[in-house]
């Protein structure tokens, strides 16, 4: 069941979960790929509401992330922090938020995303070289592959 | 730093502390070559030349160098006979040879090859090149050919001709440079225009950057010269075009200051003409023959040896 966002009396209405997790400043347009990184799609089988390009008071304009059901790992959130570096993360136990986190972005990102230069070792078949990018600059995003030393703005996630 | 077992990969792994380091200890070699051509100091020691790729420069001016130390070589310079044509991945074949040198030279057309080879070797390595990524010891060996001519590289006019968008040597020589407080000129056809990434490195740090697509020399005081390469035109027209408005010739000599040096990492094909070759200004030649004492240099001092 998918719940579309409202705004009401200038307040966002969005139906509480029991459990599962809210995604809060997501960098506004991003929070389709965010669900991407989840894995979550229209074969989800619980309540997701998404809310895009709603208000904030820290980032202009936001997406939100309501998923019922659904928990979150370190690899997931590491994910989530290279394409929405201001996102928190909210646990839902029972109605209550029982854990907050805000992402950050590592210095050094492992795994995670594809290097887009054919010509590097990462992308070679066989070879151990897991994909290692050093963020060179944050804001804006420029990452840097510890291997080829190719340097992107926009990341391409490892599927 | 520790020099010692350290791997050589990358220019942007250096400070400018330590490009002056190395430089320095070049110039204490090349004094040592002077009164003598051979020493011992890496006497027993072995260097593995794992050339997967046809070098010729490169390969034989590490082999000269480590001879020249007394030391011995061993390798291949042709993938036919290296374990890589029967499917044997780089970390496998360099667990190997790790295990047989002391030192490990590589060159590798995969880029990042030398990083991952680093990885797997507990011997030194030091990159020979691995694709269009890096080649530290050239960039090491253009920038002591700078400073041997004017003592120093801060206050520098320099100009780059050429390939400036896939050249694997302007980019490393760019980022070194920028460490030091020089003045640039990029001079290259519209096709083959510094990417935006380095100009804008540049600029933060403060160097002054220009961009001209017309050959003009005047007030510079290196014009490093690159190949500008057939493969990267799709119309052979257009690179017939521009191919002939980059060759220093004797009359682009005219504009330069007297004391002006010209550079080429070499091959050159046709764009320093040979008339060019005699002149005072040509030190192509001795930039290559200072690749000697910079990879001595190297070589004892990730091997542990101090020589000074």
């Amino acid at each position: 069941m998918i719940h579309v966002a409202c705004k009401q009396h200038r307040e966002l209405k969005v139906e509480m979960i029991k459990n599962g997790i809210v995604i809060d400043h997501i960098r506004p347009r991003r929070a389709i790929d965010v669900l991407r990184i989840l894995g979550i799609d229209g074969s989800f089988g619980y309540a997701l509401t998404i809310a895009m390009n709603v208000p904030s008071k820290h980032i202009g304009r936001k997406d939100i992330l309501k998923v019922e059901n659904r928990d979150i790992d370190t690899n997931e959130i590491n994910k989530i922090a290279v394409i929405a570096p201001e996102a928190t993360i909210n646990i839902i136990k029972d109605h209550r938020v029982v854990k907050k986190e805000k992402v950050t972005l590592p210095e050094t990102i492992v795994g995670i995303i594809q290097c887009p230069n054919p010509k590097c070792i990462t992308n070679k078949e066989r070879e151990p070289a897991e994909s290692v990018f050093l963020v060179k600059q944050k804001e804006p995003l420029i990452l840097r592959c510890k291997y080829c030393e190719r340097e992107i703005s926009s990341p391409i996630m490892l599927s | 730093m520790k020099w010692t077992k350290k791997h050589i990969i990358s220019i942007n792994d250096f400070s400018r502390d330590e490009i002056d380091f190395v430089l320095e200890k070049s110039e204490l070699m090349e004094k040592k070559l002077k009164d003598s051509k051979t020493s011992s100091l890496m006497n027993g020691r072995i260097l593995a030349n794992l050339f997967f790729e046809p070098s010729t420069r490169t390969r034989m001016s590490f082999e000269v160098a480590m001879k020249r130390l007394g030391g011995m070589t061993v390798g291949f310079d042709d993938l036919s006979v290296s374990s890589e044509v029967k499917g044997e991945t780089i970390a496998d074949t360099i667990r190997v040879v790790s295990d047989y040198a002391d030192v490990v030279v590589m060159r590798h057309p995969v880029e990042g090859s030398a990083m991952l080879a680093s990885e797997y070797c507990n011997s030194p390595v030091i990159n020979g090149g691995d694709g269009a990524n890096q080649h530290p010891t050239q960039t090491l060996l253009d920038l002591y050919t700078i400073k041997k001519e004017f003592g120093g590289l801060d206050g520098l006019d320099l100009c780059i001709v050429g390939d400036l968008k896939y050249g694997r040597t302007v980019h490393s020589l760019t980022s070194a440079i920028e460490k030091y407080d020089v003045k640039l000129k990029f001079i290259s056809p519209k096709e083959l225009k510094a990417p935006r990434q380095m100009i804008k490195s540049l600029v933060d740090r403060r160097i002054p950057v220009k961009e001209s697509t017309k050959l003009n020399l005047r007030d510079s005081d290196v014009v490093y010269v690159t190949r500008i390469q057939k493969e990267r035109f799709p119309d052979p027209q257009e690179y017939m075009r521009v191919k002939d408005a980059f060759i220093i010739d004797q009359r682009s000599l005219e504009a330069l200051r007297d004391t002006a040096i010209i550079m080429h990492p070499l091959p050159r094909v046709s764009e320093i003409s040979a008339g060019v070759d005699e002149t005072k200004y040509a030190r192509y030649f001795e930039q290559a023959k200072n690749g000697i004492p910079v990879r001595m240099a190297l070589l004892c001092l990730v091997s542990g040896i101090k020589f000074w």
